[in-house]
């Protein structure tokens, strides 16, 4: 018989065993798939909330500098430090805040425009907003440094470092995935757990199949295949409904929270579940459960020699 | 076919099942084994397909030493033996048909070419009417005659039978034993451990005793 025979064979004979526990079945999939939910609720969440962190939705969390020049500076000062800066190679992009704008931009601003108005003169400097190459916190810091005390800066009043609430976006970030890591690993471990069980439960009502088969010449690999099939078969609709659950969740969310972020400026409508997420999730379900009915069935088999 | 030098089994603490065992069956050959209840019948025939092993002597099944074969190997054994239970082993939730698909699957038939071969098995124990029942609606001659199918169904050249006709009224008995007599004249090797040689005419009797050929 040919390999994919074999597969086809105990495969079909795995789904006639869940066919047979209907209730057993339903139980432990929406068992597995509970436990999935959380982890790939989090997983998706994180992932979006890191693309909008790295800059799309309207929204930019990449760390920059400030660097502001006196009041009295000429145009043509902050125009010269802007063409050195881009020169720089640890500037990335470099943009010019003319104190004009920013003072027309003040006094659009509703709250703002009856103090500003009442000024003798233009209180704001020219500005420039530097994106850096590297975002990492030292080479931030070491750039501001620079632009602070090296002689060459010295047309800069101010340098001021906007990645305060970068970093701590970026911590909370690492946090939450570190979180969601060992979320999935211990709900993973509670998935192997089941299957475990289930499988093992299987293998003593087919206590007497597995011994007559022995008796007529199977392989343990024949006993173990439709075991296996089962196993991974429980992990795949584990998978299957933790995909639906989270499905149904960001849809029934994601118009609160798409409100809530725009109060805050922010342009965030949670997607559902992409191709790569789906597959990664119904992927480890399904592995998952071959790794769970693999342990049981394994050392099912080692006992009953 | 088959050796058996100078076979002993015992059990823990002190007890000897076998002692001593010196014969060969040739292939082709009817054997039964007869003796008292205790006598080593099951036993001797629970070695040669190693669902039990000697504890001293060589047994040689085909040219290979059973008693020395690892347990990887035993499946590849097993495959050219025929087994028939005392009980049956039967598979309850599985139709007859399914029942003796089983070993064909094992041995790898394709699926097309295992049906015709378990329907042939089934209809030589005149049972094929019969395929889609599940053995619990099967007298207990039709059980054991569905064991037997399911034992021959992949042509196995020996055929090892343990007490096949010990719960059977003596009209059954003899269809049944009549069965073995039929693939023995086929060419397949069989060997019964019986209480009653007579069902089995013309077939070489060992006859234990206490664990010893008498």
């Amino acid at each position: 018989m040919k390999w994919i025979d074999a597969q086809r064979r105990a495969l079909l004979l795995a789904l006639r065993r869940l066919a047979a526990t209907p209730l057993n079945t339903l139980l432990s999939m929406l068992g597995i798939g509970i436990a999935l939910a959380l982890p790939a609720a989090g997983y998706v969440l994180l992932g979006q909330v890191t693309t909008l962190a790295q800059g799309s939705a309207g929204f930019k969390a990449t760390p920059q500098l400030t660097v502001f020049l006196p009041v009295d500076a000429e145009r043509k000062t902050a125009l010269d430090i802007e063409a050195k800066l881009k020169a720089e190679p640890a500037v990335a992009a470099t943009q010019l805040l003319a104190r004009e704008d920013t003072l027309a931009r003040m006094k659009s601003s509703g709250s703002l425009a009856d103090a500003i108005g009442v000024l003798p003169k233009n209180p704001f400097p020219d500005a420039i907003v530097i994106t850096p190459a590297d975002d990492a916190p030292t080479a931030i810091d070491a750039l501001a440094a620079t632009l602070r005390t090296d002689r060459e800066w010295r047309g800069i009043e101010h340098v001021q470092v906007d990645a305060d609430w970068a970093r701590r976006l970026a911590a909370f970030i690492r946090l939450a995935k570190t979180g969601v890591l060992l979320l999935a690993s211990l709900l993973g471990v509670g998935l192997l757990a089941i299957v475990f069980n289930t499988i093992r439960l299987q293998a003593l009502t087919r206590r007497d199949e597995v011994e007559v088969s022995r008796l007529l010449g199977a392989t343990d690999g024949f006993i173990r295949r439709p075991f296996l099939w089962h196993g991974t078969l429980l992990g795949l609709a584990g998978g299957l409904f933790a995909w639906l659950i989270v499905a149904v969740a960001i849809l029934w969310l994601r118009l609160p929270i798409a409100e809530l972020a725009g109060l805050y400026g922010i342009d965030l409508l949670l997607a559902l579940p992409g191709p790569q997420a789906s597959a990664l999730l119904l992927g480890t379900a399904a592995l998952l459960g071959w790794l769970g009915a693999a342990l049981s069935i394994g050392q099912h088999l080692k006992n009953m020699e | 076919m088959i050796r058996f030098d100078r076979i002993g089994k015992r059990y823990p603490p002190d007890i000897t099942a076998l002692a001593d065992i010196n014969t060969e069956i040739a292939a082709g050959e009817l054997v039964t084994i007869t003796g008292h209840s205790g006598a080593g019948k099951s036993t001797l025939l629970r070695l040669i397909p190693a669902i039990e092993r000697p504890t001293s002597g060589s047994l040689l099944v085909n040219g290979q030493n059973v008693g020395g074969l690892r347990r990887s190997a035993l499946p590849y054994l097993r495959r050219n033996i025929g087994l028939v239970f005392q009980d049956q082993k039967l598979l309850f939730d599985r139709n007859a048909l399914d029942n003796v698909l089983l070993p064909l699957e094992i041995t790898g038939f394709p699926l097309k070419e295992a049906k015709r071969r378990a329907e042939a098995a089934l209809d030589k124990v005149g049972l094929l009417k019969r395929a889609r029942a599940l053995p619990i609606a099967l007298s207990g001659g039709e059980q054991q005659r569905l064991a037997i199918a399911r034992a021959v169904a992949h042509r196995p050249a020996l055929l090892l039978a343990d007490e096949p006709t010990a719960y059977l009224d003596a009209e059954t008995a003899r269809d049944v034993a009549a069965i073995f007599l039929e693939f023995h004249r086929v060419g397949v090797t069989v060997l019964a451990a019986t209480y009653d040689g007579g069902l089995f005419p013309g077939a070489r009797q060992l006859r234990l005793d206490h664990g010893r050929l008498a």
